[in-house]
């Protein structure tokens, strides 16, 4: 049994468009593997995919070599961070942050919301919403939301994508340390090879499927 | 930006408050032109002022406006009390020159408010129609009708009387419209005062008790509710006029009957309007409307009992829709002081 | 152009409409209002005391109320599904169903009550619920009405939602039942308070629904209005009915007014993003058949026993209701006749309306800097709502007696008509061109201006071409309401010349099966009529037009 993420000669279509054609990978567990590709390649359309996302034509994917293929989103425990944060705009940011650990007691909730807004380096910040956040912070609580229920594995889709390059390497430093120290197995999607580097263990190049 | 607010707030409020020695809903105080001391008015145009049910064939209408050389425009604001109240209302501006359905039940208040200029046209009319400063055009009986067939079919007698109505046996079977809304149906209310006086309110608790439907309006009872027309409801008692029978008649024998011992009279009246710009207009249209020519179309038209005497009614009328000859009686003073108190304590207590 | 001769114009495009709604709207209605605080030239409040001491005022005031929130209530919880069917998933025939469930909408209620009626009876095809007469078939019938806006304002929002945020909720673990419930529904929380607030206006001033479905035993603020006025002539009464009338209309309004800048705020924030998928049977069937029962059980059964109905006389299936309906005459005027003297009106009332609509609209979309000035403009924009809330009665009877005296001495005139109309029409067409108006990126507009182009121009040249997209909404919105409008219109009726809903009116109250039956195909041909130019009105909708 392989362990950890793997994937064997994924396909998926849109319509007409064969957005990814026989993709296979795998992911060791704690291992962090970057993403790289130019825009078209089907990156995000792969993570979305890992996720539930998407439906595949062909190909599995696979867990501790379970099959995915009839596993929700919602049970697959792969967290996910968006390019632009994707927080619910009408809670709070601890909120947010608690929100897939409903199974969890109350008081345990709220310790592990303390103990990841501290990790994200965003402590006390429990109780302001979303709207009054910057880009940066606004990230960084995805980051804690998305690591809260400690998932399977994580995929992150260009998460810094929309922020300014002096901040962007701040964070991609921040997040290759959290990573590590919660020996996280990761997928990171970007498309810039210096953030590649800094972050993963490991980069892969996605080349867009052939046209047709 | 503020400013058209403002502009918007303040036209409506000077305006409303300017907006007219508003017409007061009190005894007449309005300009009447007491005959004898003026000239009648007259103008090339005459308008009548009518209830909802008013209709003369096109011919007779525009040989009218022919003869008299008058543009002549209908106006047609409501019928029954809401007609009489508009005139009330508009009576420092009048809304016509002449109006026709005033109605029994509010000759005398709409004489009382000065609505109406006293005039009485010269035609020989039916004993007991006519009343003091207004022209009587038509009349009718407001009755209780059966589905005949309906009893026959289920072997049950017809009621004849209006306590029988409030008998278990005709539990559930009897619609009238609502008093409030329909002109027929405030009748009937001032037929169960005529006939029951002080005690009329107990009547309508019993009529509840025994299942009675109430209609928002006549329409409504008669052609969705009565099983003896084209609606085919489920109820075979309803409160209509004694000429109906004559529209439900199969071979020679009516389906349907007037209960005539339930019957109460109304009669439409027509006067010439306080204020009127076309007094002589309007005296012409009156006696217009009692020429034999025009009473004789009233039966077809307008579904009543033409007031002129003499005048010949359908042959279907005389075999199926008699008149009642006891009609409840009440007296035109009471009614013009107690109805709005009735009306007032019915809608309280029963609707 | 100058500056002062811009601002001018200005001036002119925001006091026109508000002098046409002073004179033709709120004078009336007020005049009639302070009537009822006049006696005998004293100013007393005395009408209130008399008013709302009787057991009979707190019944209507509670059935109002009671009834309105009914409704409100089951049409958002009925228009939800609708919403997530016809507008986030794709399906043939989606377009087409789109735009019947949004028909109802603009039916005379004349229509709507009877088709009703005749449903629910004792002997109608759904005689057995045994719902006739009671508080839940006017309810129904006002669900009838209202679905379409909650379907519409939800859905255009819920369409541009980004599916991203439901996704963030199942990568975190929520089922999808969680998910609507903790993630989706909060965001959509403006339109659906948005939608709710305008339902509950247009069902707390429903009048003839109540009259012709309550057969009489339910009473609202809005036919107790009419009973005080026309049966009894306590004018203290109807006008102390009529303000509180107005206090629960302007409440609504204001949370109307609120609930729509907040939809106004999340939808600009918003990307453009399509959120519509194929149809997808797990995910989508439950949805689609709501949808489905609720177009074909509320919207469609109604309408198709009329049509029913009307294609029978005497228990016979015939087509004569149809062919007599040139022939036959009520009082000199044939229905035929009167269609076209409803069309005529319907067309006067929309060259009234739609012009002054647009002038509204480019005032109230103007963005000044001062929020108090922004403010002003919101209050405006409520304001223009007014007359669908407002008693008909009391307008109605207002003009009687307001518009008596020379130079307005229009009672007898024939451009009464279309007056009364153009009033009713005017909010739903400010409505429909507001927000072409508002979707303008005012950096466009200041481009332009660091290009050279004048004000005025900018108007011209970018801000109009914006505008006509919403005309032709605007344009069939005002005609079909037009041509169902019945309740200022049967105070101004004329026998000889009537429209076709008062036409209808009269041919039910006479006796004879040729009548009824005739009565039956002229509101199938006016609900027909209205309902085309509402279905071509559809077509023409811009995106960005989503709520009335």
């Amino acid at each position: 049994m392989v362990s950890g993420l793997e994937l064997r000669d994924v396909t998926v279509r849109y319509g007409d468009t064969t957005a990814l054609d026989g993709v296979s990978m795998a992911v060791a567990p704690g291992e962090v593997v970057a993403l790289l590709g130019p825009s078209g390649s089907g990156k995000s359309t792969l993570l979305r995919a890992i996720a539930g996302l998407e439906p595949l034509v062909e190909g599995t994917i696979l867990w501790d070599g379970a099959d995915l293929a009839a596993v929700p989103t919602h049970k697959r425990g792969f967290g996910m961070v968006f390019q632009d944060g994707q927080l619910f705009p009408t809670m709070s940011v601890g909120r947010n942050v608690g929100y897939g650990l409903t199974h969890l007691p109350k008081a345990a909730q709220r310790a592990r919301v303390t103990a990841l807004l501290e990790l994200v380096g965003l402590p006390g910040l429990e109780h302001r919403r979303p709207t009054e956040l910057s880009g940066g912070q606004a990230q960084r609580v995805a980051l804690a939301r998305s690591l809260a229920p400690s998932p399977h594995a994580l995929l992150l889709d260009e998460p810094l994508s929309a922020l300014d390059p002096g901040l962007r390497r701040r964070l991609a430093d921040d997040l290759a340390l959290i990573l590590r120290e919660t020996h996280t197995t990761a997928v990171y999607v970007t498309h810039d090879p210096e953030e590649a580097e800094r972050v993963a263990d490991r980069v892969v190049t996605l080349s867009p499927p052939p046209a047709g | 930006m503020k400013i058209r607010i403002a502009v918007a707030a303040l036209a409506a409020l000077g305006l409303a408050a300017c907006g007219g020695p508003a017409p007061e809903a009190g005894p007449g105080s309005g300009p009447a032109t007491t005959p004898g001391t003026q000239a009648p008015t007259e103008s090339k145009t005459l308008t009548v002022v009518t209830h909802d049910s008013f209709a003369l064939p096109e011919d007779l209408l525009k040989k009218f406006a022919d003869e008299t050389g008058y543009e002549v425009t209908y106006v047609a604001p409501g019928e029954g009390t809401s007609l009489v109240n508009q005139l009330i209302l508009t009576k420092d501006s009048p809304l016509g020159d002449v109006v026709f359905g005033i109605d029994s039940t509010l000759a005398s208040r709409a004489l009382r408010e000065g609505v109406v200029v006293p005039h009485v046209a010269d035609a020989k009319v039916i004993d007991g129609l006519a009343a003091e400063g207004l022209t009587p055009v038509d009349f009718g009986d407001v009755c209780v009708n059966a589905d005949s067939a309906w009893f026959a079919a289920n072997d049950v007698p017809v009621p004849t009387t209006l306590d029988d109505l409030t008998a278990p046996a005709y539990k559930e079977l009897f619609v009238v419209p609502s008093p409030t809304s329909s002109s027929p149906g405030q009748s009937f209310l001032l037929a169960t005062i005529g006939a029951k006086g002080d005690g009329w309110v107990d009547y309508w608790k019993a009529l509840e008790d025994n299942g009675v439907k109430l209609a928002a309006g006549w329409s409504d009872a008669y052609y969705t509710d009565f099983s003896g027309a084209d609606g085919k409801g489920p109820r075979p008692l309803v409160l209509s006029y004694a000429t109906s029978p004559a529209y439900t008649v199969d071979g020679d024998a009516s389906t349907t009957e007037a209960l005539l011992g339930t019957c109460i009279r109304q009669v439409e009246y027509a006067g010439v309007l306080a204020g009127a710009q076309n007094e002589v207009g309007a005296a012409k249209f009156i006696d217009f409307l009692l020429t034999p020519e025009v009473q004789a179309t009233i039966p077809e038209n307008m579904y009543m009992y033409p007031a002129l005497d003499g005048v010949a009614l359908p042959d279907e009328w005389a075999k199926f829709a008699p008149l009642s000859d006891e009609p409840i009686a009440i007296d035109g003073a009471q009614i013009d002081t107690g109805l709005e108190d009735w009306l007032r304590t019915w809608a309280e207590q029963i609707g | 152009m100058t500056k002062a001769a811009w601002r001018a114009a200005w001036v002119a495009a925001a006091l026109l409409p508000a002098a046409f709604l002073a004179v033709f709207f709120a004078w009336p209605a007020a005049n009639l209002v302070v009537q009822g605080f006049r006696d005998d030239g004293v100013w007393t409040p005395s009408g209130f005391a008399a008013v709302f001491s009787s057991a009979r005022t707190w019944r209507a005031v509670g059935f109002t109320l009671a009834s309105a929130g009914a409704t409100t209530l089951l049409c958002v919880l009925l228009g939800l599904p609708g919403a997530h069917a016809l507008y986030r998933c794709r399906f043939p025939g989606r377009d087409a169903l789109r735009a019947a469930v949004t028909v109802p909408f603009v039916l005379p209620t004349v229509a709507v009550g009877v088709a009703f009626g005749a449903l629910l009876r004792e002997d109608g095809w759904l005689g057995w619920l045994g719902l006739d007469g009671t508080p839940v078939a006017i309810v129904a019938a006002m669900v009838f009405f209202n679905y379409s806006v909650v379907v519409r304002t939800v859905g255009a929002m819920w369409a541009r939602l980004d599916p991203r945020l439901a996704q963030a909720g199942a990568t975190l673990g929520a089922g999808p039942l969680r998910v609507f419930l903790t993630v989706t529904l909060p965001t959509l929380a403006p339109a659906v308070l948005s939608a709710a607030a305008l339902v509950f206006l247009f069902s707390s001033s429903s009048y003839g629904i109540v009259m012709v479905l309550g057969h009489g035993r339910f009473h609202t603020v809005e036919t107790e209005i009419w009973f005080l006025t026309t049966q009894l002539l306590d004018l203290r009464g109807a006008a102390a009915l009529s303000v509180t009338q107005l206090v629960i209309v302007a409440l609504a309004l204001w949370a109307t007014g609120r609930a729509q800048a907040g939809l106004t705020r999340a939808l600009t924030l918003q990307p453009d993003v399509g959120a519509t998928r194929r149809y997808d049977a797990r995910r989508d069937l439950p949805a689609l058949a709501a949808t489905l029962a609720t177009a074909l059980l509320l919207l469609g059964l109604p309408i198709a026993n009329l049509v029913w109905r009307s294609l029978h006389r005497g228990g016979a299936l015939t087509l004569a209701n149809y062919s007599e309906l040139a022939t036959a005459t009520v009082q000199g005027a044939s229905p035929w006749r009167a269609l076209g003297t409803s069309l005529t009106t319907a067309l006067a009332a929309t060259a009234i309306a739609v012009p002054l609509g647009v002038l509204v609209a480019l005032v109230a979309s103007r963005r000044p800097r001062r929020p108090s000035a922004r403010r002003a403009l919101a209050a405006v924009e409520a304001a223009y709502l007014l007359p669908l809330g407002v008693s008909a009665v009391t307008v109605g009877f207002g003009y009687l007696i307001t518009l008596n005296r020379p130079p307005l001495d229009l009672r007898s005139s024939l451009i009464l008509i279309p007056i009364a109309q153009a009033v009713v029409a005017l909010p739903l067409v400010v409505r429909s061109l507001l927000p072409t108006l508002r979707a303008v990126d005012p950096r466009q507009l200041e481009a332009a201006a660091t290009l050279g182009s004048p004000p005025w121009s900018v108007l011209a040249r970018i801000e109009l071409p914006h505008l006509t997209r919403g005309l032709g909404l605007a344009v069939g919105f005002a005609f079909a309401t037009s041509l169902g409008e019945f309740g200022a219109t049967s105070f101004l009726a004329r026998p000889d010349n009537p429209t076709l809903p008062v036409l209808v009116v009269r041919l039910f109250g006479r006796p004879g099966a040729e009548s009824y039956g005739l009565a039956l195909a002229a509101t199938v041909v006016l609900a027909g009529l209205a309902g085309a130019a509402m279905a071509l009105a559809e077509r023409a909708r811009p995106e960005e037009v989503t709520a009335w």
